[in-house]
């Protein structure tokens, strides 16, 4: 009997994006909400190296970081049949994600004045070119994913981050120009939000804000 | 008729991983020295223009950038000697190991490009991730009973985290340390000279004066401007 869990916290997009994929698939498991300030002893005996989430732990074995899970997930329950070269381009691409996207992101909570108009800078600079991926993967927007029709391995990455992109808008006080400047990623960002895994998964916006606003303050004095 | 063509420096340890992988695969391949430093070629902003890094792969035409991703990317397209293992969980545990060496790089680079405190932070992180290197060979080699990181190929992690070797000699020379390989990290020890046997690894490895000579120049660049 398949014994799956996962440890993570409720506003990681990381650990979001784990259960995602776990929904999609339809493997049932067991959550296990970690409060980083005061670590589980099984996050800490499961993840020695990092102790970080999201870990998921099947049938007593731990597996770490989130790109690394989905792909185990992949290869366990649903193994997509998906050319090496669009394999190496999803990875790239998500890769690209979490690295400079989501860490430009980062920096326009954890920032303000100029280094916080650079982090947007460069945040509007990462999405023209996530736009030019989902151009090229999407077949210039005639199928829907960046997975090409299936919502694959990279929609799965990005899913979490949806609900991100009106909390950077919030706290850099301006608004990313979705509709003339990324139209692809903004009908994908819509299509993802009516997806049943991920209406299930990601937290409120207004939620997330909070907590958001509460890390800000431990960086920023406004 | 295949058109394989690599784009990296002599000393990018990401770059090493690559070529190996496909010294070991037997591919033929063309391979272009970037200059980093002066003027990085048309061929490699066109073929990765959003990090403008090496190693980027072009295999008929198309790229593929970032060194994990070129080696499974590698490791799929030539499917044979497979590179990483064939079940789920130990293939999550290859690449766990495989991030680990990705972050393992920022984390001792003080050595070089650093002083004073600093550097002596950068000496104590290359030990701390020894430790744990060292750990991590112990259980995938079954206590040293076996010779690779991936059991009794070479494979996956032995091609990811062999081109560190090159770089050892350079942190102790400008770190001026010596690391307690023989008392604290046997198997590491044992493992690194076996590597470096390996027809791959010495077709690929450059020299540790090589290494040393790169990282000195790249170490008064730094600390004088």
């Amino acid at each position: 009997m398949e014994q799956v869990k996962v440890l993570s916290t409720w506003f990681s997009p990381f650990g979001r994006r784990i259960l995602i994929a776990l929904e999609e698939i339809g493997v049932k498991y067991e959550y296990q909400e970690e409060d980083l300030s005061n670590k589980s002893e099984l996050l800490l005996q499961m993840n020695p190296v990092h102790k970080k989430i999201p870990v998921l732990v099947h049938n007593d074995q731990p597996i770490c970081e989130s790109q690394i899970i989905l792909q185990y997930i992949d290869e366990t329950w649903d193994s997509k049949q998906v050319s090496p070269f669009d394999r190496a381009l999803a990875r790239f691409w998500a890769d690209f994600a979490d690295k400079k996207f989501f860490d430009s992101g980062i920096r326009i909570v954890k920032s303000k004045d100029e280094a916080q108009e650079q982090a947007k800078r460069e945040m509007l600079e990462n999405l023209q070119f996530l736009e030019g991926a989902l151009k090229e993967m999407s077949v210039s927007g005639s199928l829907p994913f960046f997975g090409g029709k299936d919502f694959g391995f990279l929609d799965i990455v990005l899913a979490p981050y949806v609900s991100w992109f009106h909390i950077f808008e919030t706290i850099g006080n301006f608004k990313i120009p979705f509709e003339t400047e990324y139209p692809l990623l903004d009908a994908w960002g819509k299509r993802c939000m009516e997806r049943e895994s991920v209406k299930k998964i990601l937290p409120s916006s207004d939620r997330l804000l909070e907590r958001v606003f509460q890390i800000r303050k431990k960086f920023v004095v406004d | 008729m295949e058109q394989v063509k690599v784009m990296s420096t002599k000393v990018s340890p990401f770059g090493m991983s690559v070529l190996i992988g496909l010294e070991e695969k037997g591919v033929k391949y063309e391979y272009q020295e970037e200059d980093l430093l002066t003027k990085k070629s048309d061929l490699l902003l066109q073929m990765n223009p959003v990090h403008k890094k090496v190693p980027v792969l072009i295999h008929n035409g198309k790229p593929i950038c970032e060194s994990l991703i070129i080696l499974q990317y590698i490791d799929e397209v030539w499917n044979f000697n497979q590179f990483l293992p064939s079940m789920p969980y130990e293939r999550a545990t290859a690449r766990f190991w495989a991030d680990f060496a990705n972050k393992f790089y920022e984390s001792v680079a003080p050595i070089v490009k650093s002083k004073g405190e600093d550097q002596e932070q950068g000496k104590r992180n290359l030990l701390e991730r020894l430790q744990l290197l060292e750990g991590a060979l112990k259980e995938m080699s079954a206590g040293g009973s076996l010779p690779f990181f991936s059991g009794k190929d070479f494979g996956f992690l032995d091609i990811v985290f062999i081109p560190y070797a090159s770089f050892f000699h350079a942190f102790e020379t400008i770190g001026n340390f010596k690391i307690p390989f023989e008392s604290e990290y046997p198997l590491l020890d044992a493992w690194v000279k076996r590597c470096i046997e390996r027809d791959s690894v010495k077709k690929v490895l450059p020299s540790f004066d090589k290494v040393l000579e790169v990282a000195l120049h790249l170490r008064k660049k730094v600390l004088v401007d």
